[in-house]
């Protein structure tokens, strides 16, 4: 048996009434893989955030002991003085600058102040190799991609020495391939004997890399399973605390007519004017029907959404929008709403909430007119409708006035979606609803959708996790480089088939 | 104060459902309370340095007169800043204006559209235009405001001194207009004499003895304190109707109470004066009508949505274009309102007027505690800003203070504020 590299013993942390982690234990061994799993909010951050000095030693109880010896950090730089190293979940990194700066940002060679670029970018250029990132050490941040990005941090991470490197659901916003490639490196680093630690929602990456599982939830360690009882179904049961026999609500659909319509639907990207994003989509949605949209990062799919809804994205739209069979007009986002069209963004922090106001303001902002008379708002009235809906979509907060900033990610997402269903659409178009989320959560937004299917609601839901679009769907297109590219009923369809319409897709467009 | 023409805000909903007790509910509202707590004690300290001069009814009066435009300009501010933008024109808009407003009373022969009213409202749409123009560059171009109205600045200073002619000043402007600032209401009931003035020998009543109120101004000010009070107990009772927690009762009443108190104090001091400043009234109105958009209409709380997050509010049917034209044209139209005010009170259009006034709006909106990322601050705040900062102007000339070191103390007090705040919320 391996060294034990990591030890954290008892570890409790509070916070002001709330206690975070209670008698946390962690155990690595050195050149292993330990995923740490659990719901949001079960606290593995929190764990990560004292592990790694952020909060620094004595704010917490228990003990830490690394390569051996007790560890008191008293800040970031410390633990990465001794080869901790931690990858956030939001990247930290400087869009305007090189990858090289980024890189070697506050750790810069240099000679009395003054820059040795050569042998930064040299030393950037070998991490990179060891990356597998074929840039140059000079292009900037902002014009690579979210999954070259987080190929940096990582190279970044190395240049540091790494001992121990802790990833935050590094794989979250990253496309299928992507999140492959990550994987695939994190082994290769692996066999190189480095030690990492893996948070993770998505369980089918767990399972494939990981040599160990430590379960957290409500801030306990449940188990630390063994790489031959690791399954998803088992790490499930362990997450909530009780098996879910299915992961998808059961629902009986009840199919109507077509009520929304997309007719050759064209849009080009806003800046450079010549590129043709969305390729003539046609697409229908019937009464009571969910609709999903299938597709890798880059398909075109948010865009396309995002000019359906009131021309949010792009420039020289084309097509033509049909509701119950007559052409409307939704060349803004308030005509969109007025139609009864509703769009839930995949990126709620940026476009879906104000975070610093509180659920009661978020809910009714998408219908004021709902909860006023003369442009007057009825405060009554608005509290009333944002306790309803915090009791329909189970959101879990202190109370309405709790500021959407401090909910948890599942929470944030009732928050949006409560928002769209008092705007009371006909026609609900949902942007990776799920992204993010722990279990629970996501459980709870499926029974949602079923609900509001189940009233007649016209639901299209974008995702990129294909399991889920099998589980909650009732027909699925397949969207590839801006076009359709695959329609199938989701009773016949199988993340194979999907793969093979995007792949055929792949050759089609050009 | 505000607090006597204001018809009871209807409160801080958002801090008032939460607490049982009535600490916590002290504490959620402590930088409300602070703030105007933090006036009162400044008011107090000067009444005390002073040797009793600050409260006089005679200096009151001329605190409200002297600080009433900036008051005026920053609850356009308060909008402004609270949509995640600034301006910093409004002090060169106000003397343009102020400086238009004299050439067409005074200088050019406009015949009957030189009379006072006329002119005024030709002014304050020319406001709004400059607002306008200003913010259809932010809002429909993009340009940051900071560069636009730092361009406005430069561009309407110029122009204000190119009218009047280089540094000449324009005037005497007619006594009509001047009572917009230094009028005072007429007294429609008739003063009443409670202690009749003393007789020199020489038959000649002196100045300033005896006591002789403003009736119109103490009925105004009963009203307004009971409007206050039975507004207060209204939406009391329409919470706990529908079964929300209301604030704490004794809570309420010693708000209330002292709210009152010190509103009819003030008014007693008005009316045994000269009786309520026009301009006070004008401003009352005013701030009571900035405290109900921004509190009870949806303009209001889509303007709090997009200075949190603009995409989320433009995502969620605000058209935040037109929106942000709106809080300019706003803006503008309250600029000019504070360059009549300035032009009023000086008898005068002066090259200099509202010169820097920009600086001492932007620091009263931040005093009360608005973000300079946009989406939080209040109009109270902002009122209670201004007056700290005028209270701090008047006290310290009274003093002797000198004018550099005057500067540099309200450059503290707007660095302490701002620094207990971020303080608090961190602690939070």
């Amino acid at each position: 048996m391996a060294p034990t590299i990591l030890e954290m013993r008892d570890i409790t942390k509070t916070f002001p009434g709330v206690k975070a982690l209670s008698n946390v234990n962690l155990s690595v061994e050195e050149g292993e893989i330990h995923a740490v799993v659990g719901e949001n909010g079960a606290g593995k951050s929190t764990l990560m955030k004292v592990l790694s000095g952020v909060y620094p030693s004595g704010t917490y109880d228990g003990q830490i002991i690394f390569n051996g010896g007790e560890c008191q950090f008293k800040g970031i730089h410390d633990s990465e003085r001794k080869g901790i190293v931690i990858i956030h979940q939001e990247l930290a990194l400087v869009p305007m600058l090189s990858i090289a700066e980024n890189i070697f940002l506050g750790n810069e060679h240099a000679r009395y102040g003054i820059i040795d670029w050569n042998s930064n970018e040299a030393r950037t250029s070998a991490l990179l190799k060891k990356v597998g990132l074929k840039e140059d050490p000079k292009t900037l941040i902002t014009n690579i991609g979210v999954g070259k990005q987080q190929l940096v941090e990582i190279a970044k991470a190395l240049s540091k020495e790494v001992k121990l490197l802790i990833l935050d659901e590094p794989t979250a916003s990253l496309s299928e391939k992507d999140s492959q490639a990550l994987l695939d490196l994190l082994l290769e680093f692996k066999r190189q004997g480095m030690t990492s630690i893996l948070i993770s929602h998505k369980l089918n990456e767990v399972n494939r890399v990981a040599d160990k599982v430590t379960v957290i939830r409500d801030g306990r360690t449940i188990e630390t399973l063994a790489k031959k009882d690791i399954s998803e179904d088992r790490i499930i049961t362990s997450m909530v605390g009780r098996s879910l026999d299915d992961r998808y609500p059961p629902r009986e659909p009840d199919i109507g007519e077509v009520v929304f319509e997309v007719k050759n639907w064209s849009v080009y990207h806003p800046i450079h004017a010549e590129r043709q994003v969305i390729k003539g989509i046609d697409i229908n949605v019937r009464k009571g029907e969910v609709v999903g949209i299938a597709g890798l990062m880059g398909a075109g799919r948010t865009e396309f959404a995002m000019s359906l809804f009131g021309r949010s994205y792009g420039r020289r739209i084309s097509g033509e929008v049909l509701l119950k069979g007559k052409p409307v007009d939704v060349s803004s986002v308030s005509k969109a709403v007025q139609h009864g069209i509703a769009y839930v963004t995949e990126d709620r922090k940026t476009y879906g909430l104000n975070l610093i106001d509180h659920i009661k303001h978020n809910i009714t902002l998408a219908n004021l007119g709902g909860v006023s008379r003369h442009s007057v708002i009825d405060d009554m009235r608005e509290l009333a409708v944002a306790n309803d809906y915090r009791k329909k979509t189970n959101i879990r907060a202190s109370s309405v006035y709790q500021m959407t900033g401090n909910l948890s990610g599942g929470n944030q997402q009732k928050v949006v979606l409560s928002k769209w269903l008092f705007a009371d659409p006909d026609v609900l178009i949902l942007d990776e609803p799920t992204r993010g989320i722990d279990v629970g959560a996501k459980y709870e937004i499926y029974t949602i959708i079923a609900r509001l299917a189940a009233e007649g609601k016209a639901i299209v839901v974008i995702s990129s996790e294909m399991p889920e679009l099998l589980g909650i769907t009732d027909r699925i297109y397949v969207m590839n480089e801006g076009r359709i590219v695959g329609e199938m009923p989701a009773a016949e369809a199988s993340q194979e088939k999907i793969m093979r319409a995007i792949v055929r897709g792949e050759g089609k467009a050009a | 104060m505000s607090t006597e023409s204001a018809p009871a805000p209807q409160g801080n909903v958002a801090e008032e459902q939460r607490p049982r007790i009535a600490v916590s509910a002290l504490t959620t509202n402590l930088r409300e309370y602070g703030l105007i707590l933090a006036l009162i004690a400044i008011m107090v300290f000067f009444q005390f340095t002073t040797n009793g001069t600050l409260f006089k009814p005679v200096n009151l009066s001329n605190l409200v007169q002297q600080n009433s435009f900036i008051i005026v300009m920053a609850l356009g501010m308060l909008l402004v800043i609270v949509s995640g933008h600034i301006d910093l024109s409004v002090g060169s808009v106000a003397g343009f204006i102020g400086a238009l407003a004299a050439m067409m009373m005074v200088i050019w022969p406009l015949g009957p559209f030189s009379n006072p009213l006329v002119v005024s409202i030709i002014c304050l749409i020319v406001g709004g235009a400059i607002g306008a123009a200003q913010g259809y560059w932010i809002a429909y171009h993009r340009i940051p405001s900071f560069i636009v109205t730092l361009a406005g600045m430069l561009i309407f200073r110029g122009i204000c001194q190119a009218l009047l002619g280089g540094g000449s000043s324009v005037g005497p402007l007619p006594d009509g207009f001047k009572a917009l600032s230094s009028g005072f209401i007429p007294d429609v009931i008739g003063p009443l004499t409670l202690i009749p003035p003393t007789v020199n020998a020489a038959g000649k009543t002196i100045m300033g003895s005896g006591l002789t109120l403003h009736m119109t101004t103490i009925v105004l000010g009963l009203i307004a304190v009971l409007a206050y009070a039975y507004f207060g107990v209204r939406t009391r009772r329409k919470r706990e109707r529908h079964g929300y927690e209301a604030e704490p009762f004794a809570l309420f009443v010693v708000k209330t109470l002292v709210g009152s108190a010190l509103a009819l104090f003030l008014v007693y001091q008005f009316a045994s004066y000269r009786g309520l400043p026009v301009v006070l009234l004008v401003m009352g109105v005013l701030i009571s009508l900035f405290v109900f958009v921004t509190k009870r209409m949806t303009i209001g709380r889509r303007i709090y949505a997009m200075g949190g997050n603009s995409k989320a509010a433009q995502l969620s049917g605000i058209n935040t274009e037109r929106l942000t034209l709106m809080v300019f044209i706003n803006m503008g139209v309250l600029s000019a309102l504070g360059g009549l005010i300035i032009a009023a009170r000086l008898g005068q259009a002066v090259p200099a007027a509202g010169l820097g006034s920009e600086l001492d709006v932007i620091a009263a909106v931040f005093i009360g505690g608005a973000s300079a990322m946009g989406g939080v601050g209040q109009v109270i705040g902002a009122v209670v800003g201004g007056f700290i900062m005028g209270v701090m102007n008047n006290g310290m000339s009274i003093m002797g203070v000198n004018v550099d070191w005057q500067q540099v103390v309200k450059g503290l007090v707007l660095l302490g504020a701002v620094i207990f705040d971020v303080y608090n919320k961190n602690k939070a």
